[in-house]
Formats: structure tokens, C-alpha cells, sequence
């Protein structure tokens, strides 16, 4: 029974950890609460029936156990006595949706401070909204469940000190913190996605909560072209799962991935989802990702491929977005249409501010590959190597060397 | 007589539970279209999660358009999940078979159907 229960707790967590930082103006508080609520709901709900409304009641039940708290300590009067018009008005048991994604949102966006660092913003968001242990996210992170605590721990000493504002924010107030929100939630995937090595299913889990932020997100402000659109493309990422990497823990190029592997379920809610969010008519950088990510999902074989289609939606990401790795995407595509030769024309422009990126030297080195000029290829993928690639990436880069070492012997 | 049964659920419970929880329901899942498969034609829709969907709300005033809506607005409660559909020699019939699927994720509801037509193929 008790795992039902904690699926419940996991999926209302956000919304009322959310509402509870509001009421009581602490997220220490609120978390204790919340944790309260869970543990009476352990007792009572499998007895009595799980209520309707689970989010209702999680809410009373926190808002009085916390009020309990506040009251026998000295520390929190203040609190009860700053704030005691907002704990008027908590009587009304269920939330007032509006009022909800404000509060959803704003505690998201605290875990933005602007003086974290993005990792740790995400490490953050992953304890609190998300509820993850401390040694779940270090595991995610690759790094010691003792470091993470201190990091953790650092890290909430500057958003307790933050000032975020608890009123209602004014619409543009709304869309920056939506803004910072997403990133920060696009961020979080790519960190589980990239840096999965041998530990793949681990990092995963940074993964999945990602795309359940993304939806939570896009569930509160269903009228948000963008947020839709981030959704439908961690989907669209995420469907691709099982096939980028091999039993051997090696990664698959795209190119050459096993496409019945890819999870079909969730390449088509990821399209409903872009057809939804184009219906909306916003042009944004997440909603040209989803649509480049649904030009190969729709491709049943690596050669069927629309790369032209591909190259004019980086050309229009440019546009929003001119940043070198930008037009590196850009010029892959145009590769696969006008030849290596061009594209490695193209590269030369980007050559110095790309010079410490090892995805250039990469891509680079598979271009010289194709045009057969070996050993100015092997230089590039050992430039790549230099740049400190994750373990998969270090395997697949060394196994093109020993292809163009293979394809010229006396080197 | 054509009976729906119809699951209502909190979207993406299903999704939070183990591995394990998750086979069990399935399982049940299984077992139901395995038996519903021997008795003839049923249909089963799993709908996608509520962020897919957009809503059409009736038309302001007789001469416009139906206002198509974003929405659905995040809904804290329970909703729609999906239905099966098939024919039963009677009601007791019908519930004996949605106790196949019932899980502490789903409430059923089991309903006749009055009307039923078209056809249609997932391949």
C-alpha cells in the first residue's frame, strides 16, 4: 500500500510544499510539515480510503501541523506574527489554481537565486520540489552523498536569505521567473542526459524529473506556447533513451541508433504536444528544438532524414539565438546535404571561439574523415580528447582514431 | 448490451509508482484484454496526459465559432484516464471483468453504452 501512498506524496509535493512556503514564508517549515502531512496520511489513509482530493487534504493537514510547530517555538513567532493576515486567509482548503501556479513558480524561481551556481540550482530544485534524497542527487551529480549535503546545505543558507517577493507578480514579473524557470528546468535534463555514462540509469532519474517539472510546468500555464514546447522536446530527447547507448554502456550516434528502440508512446504525446504549442503561434528557442527533434523522429531510417528541414530550423534558432553552438548544429545539417568540404569551410569562421569546445573538434575530425584526410582527422579527435569528454563520448572519439589510423596504416 | 468502463485517476500517479507496482497494474491490464480479445471485438483508450489536450468551450454567441481553449487549467483532482469498451451479457458480467484492472490508482466506473459506431485501427 505504502508505495500508492507515495506516489501520491511524490506527485502533490511541488504544489504543496509550494502553497505551505507561502503560508509560513519558510521552506524549512513548510518542508516539516509537508513531511507531517505524509506521515498521518500513512495512517490514516489506509484506513479511512485515499481522499479525493489528496492535495486538499495534505494542505489542511500540513498547514495545521505546521501552525502547531510555529506556536510551541520561539523562534517562529515572529513568523505567526508578521504574517498573520496570510494565515487567515488559509482556511479555504482547496487551492485557488491561480493562486497555485504563482506559488509553484515562485518556488521554483527561489531555487534560482542568481548568486547559485546553475548546478547547483539544479541540485536544489531536485531536494526541494522534487523531494529526491541528498544520496539520490549526489548520485545523479557523480559526486560523494557528503559533498552534496555540504553543497545542499550551502545552497539553502542563500535562498533562505533571498528576497523573493510573496505578493502576486505583476505579468511581466510572471514571464521572467516563467523564463529563468524553464531554462533552469531545461538545464537539469541536459545535465542528467549528457553526463550519463556507465551510471546511465541513474542519471536518468535527473532526467525524469525534469520532464515532470516540464509538465508540471506546462500543466500550470497551459496557454504558454514555450513551456509546452519544453515539454514536447525533453520527450522527444527522452524517447531516444534506450537506443544512445549500448549494452556495453557505449554512446550511439544518432545516426546509427536501433530507431525501434525508441520509445513511440512518448514521440507521440511529444508531437500532440508541439502541434498544440505551434497552435499557440509563439516562436521560441524550446519550440524550434521540439520541432528539430521531431524532423528525426519522424524519419524511420538515419538516411530519410529531412536535413534541410533540419538546417533552416537551426537557421531560424540562429535567429533567437546566435551563439557559435548554434551554427555548429546548423552547419552538421548542411553537412549531410552539401558535403564535408563545405562544411568544413563553414567551421573555419568558428574556429577560435569554438577552440575549446570538444563537440567542434569532433565534428570537425568526422568531416576531415569523410573528405579522407586522416591525419589532420586524428589531430582534431585528439584535440576533442584533450577537452575532457565523458567516458562514452572518450570511447566513441578513439574508436573513429583507430578508424583513421586503420584507413592509413603508415601513420 | 454494450458496457464502458470508464477509469478515472490522478494523471501521472501511474508514471510515480515502482517498477514493480507498475507491472502489477499492468498485468491486469493484460489479463483483461487477453480475456475481452476470446469474446470478440473491445475497444481500449489510454488517453494521453492532460497537458496534450485543448479544450473547445461552446461559442460566445450563436454566430461565432466555438472558443478553442489551451486548457485544460491544472486540475488537483482526479481525472480521466481512459475506457475500455465491449459487449457483456449483463452487468455482473461487466464489473467481474473492470475488477481485472482495479488498482489503488484507478476509481471505474461501469456504464452502458446506449450508442456505438465507426471503426478504428491503431496499426
Amino acid at each position: 500500500m505504502s508505495d500508492w501512498l507515495t506516489a501520491t506524496f511524490t506527485q502533490q509535493r511541488p504544489q504543496a510544499l509550494a502553497a505551505l512556503t507561502r503560508y509560513f514564508r519558510d521552506i524549512d517549515v513548510a518542508e516539516d510539515a509537508f513531511a507531517e502531512a505524509c506521515l498521518k496520511a500513512l495512517k490514516v489513509w489506509p484506513q479511512a480510503g485515499a481522499p479525493r482530493d489528496p492535495l486538499a487534504w495534505l494542505l489542511t493537514t500540513a498547514r495545521n501541523a505546521g501552525l502547531d510547530t510555529l506556536r510551541k517555538s520561539q523562534r517562529h513567532h515572529a513568523i505567526l506574527a508578521r504574517h498573520s493576515a496570510e494565515f487567515q486567509t488559509m482556511t479555504e482548503a482547496t487551492p485557488d489554481p491561480d493562486e497555485l501556479r504563482d506559488d509553484v513558480l515562485r518556488l521554483l524561481f527561489i531555487c534560482c537565486h542568481p548568486e547559485l551556481e546553475r548546478r547547483d540550482q539544479i541540485a536544489i530544485a531536485l531536494r526541494i520540489v522534487a523531494g529526491l534524497s541528498v544520496a539520490e542527487i549526489a548520485r545523479g551529480f557523480l559526486i560523494k552523498p557528503k559533498a552534496m549535503e555540504q553543497r545542499i546545505t550551502r545552497a539553502k543558507k542563500k535562498i533562505g536569505s533571498g528576497s523573493v517577493a510573496f505578493e502576486t507578480p505583476s505579468p511581466q514579473e510572471r514571464g521572467a521567473r516563467l523564463g529563468e524557470v524553464s531554462l533552469m528546468v531545461y538545464l537539469m535534463f541536459n545535465e542528467g542526459w549528457s553526463a550519463s555514462g556507465g551510471e546511465t540509469q541513474i542519471k536518468l532519474t535527473v532526467c525524469e524529473e525534469a520532464i515532470r517539472l516540464a509538465r508540471l510546468l506546462a500543466n500550470l500555464f497551459p496557454a504558454m506556447g514555450e513551456q509546452v514546447a519544453l515539454l514536447s522536446l525533453l520527450l522527444f530527447q527522452h524517447s531516444r533513451r534506450d537506443a544512445r547507448m549500448d549494452a556495453n554502456g557505449r554512446l550511439v550516434a544518432l545516426d546509427d541508433q536501433d530507431r525501434s528502440q525508441w520509445d513511440m508512446s512518448q514521440i507521440a504525446e511529444a508531437t500532440a504536444l508541439l502541434q498544440k504549442a505551434q497552435r499557440i503561434n509563439h516562436r521560441g528557442v524550446y519550440i524550434i528544438q521540439a520541432a528539430i527533434a521531431a524532423v528525426h523522429a519522424r524519419a524511420r531510417t538515419a538516411e530519410d532524414t529531412d536535413w534541410s528541414m533540419i538546417a533552416a530550423h537551426y537557421a531560424a534558432l540562429y535567429a533567437l539565438q546566435p551563439s557559435p553552438v548554434v551554427r555548429l548544429n546548423q552547419i552538421a545539417a548542411q553537412a549531410k546535404i552539401e558535403g564535408p568540404a563545405y562544411a568544413l569551410a563553414a567551421l573555419e569562421p568558428l574556429a577560435d571561439e569554438l577552440a575549446q569546445y570538444r563537440w567542434f573538434h569532433a565534428m570537425r575530425g568526422g568531416l576531415l574523415q569523410d573528405t579522407g584526410n586522416h591525419p589532420a582527422a586524428i589531430t582534431a579527435f585528439e584535440t576533442a580528447l584533450s577537452l575532457g569528454p565523458t567516458a562514452p563520448e572518450r570511447i566513441a572519439v578513439e574508436e573513429k582514431i583507430a578508424l583513421s589510423k586503420k584507413e592509413s596504416p603508415d601513420l | 448490451m454494450i458496457y464502458a468502463i470508464t477509469i478515472y485517476g490522478e494523471a501521472g500517479l501511474f508514471e510515480s509508482l515502482p517498477k514493480e507496482r507498475q507491472d502489477e497494474v499492468m498485468a491486469g491490464h493484460g489479463a483483461l484484454q487477453e480475456a475481452l480479445r476470446k469474446r470478440g471485438e473491445f475497444v481500449s483508450i489510454k488517453l494521453m496526459p492532460p497537458t496534450s489536450a485543448v479544450m473547445l468551450e461552446p461559442a460566445p454567441a450563436a454566430d461565432q465559432p466555438p472558443l478553442i481553449v489551451d486548457g485544460p487549467y491544472a486540475e488537483t483532482k482526479e481525472s480521466f484516464l481512459g475506457f475500455y469498451a465491449a459487449e457483456f451479457d449483463n452487468l455482473d458480467d461487466a464489473l467481474a471483468h473492470a475488477k481485472m484492472i482495479s488498482s489503488p490508482v484507478a476509481r471505474l466506473e461501469v456504464r452502458p453504452v446506449a450508442w456505438a459506431g465507426g471503426t478504428i485501427s491503431s496499426e
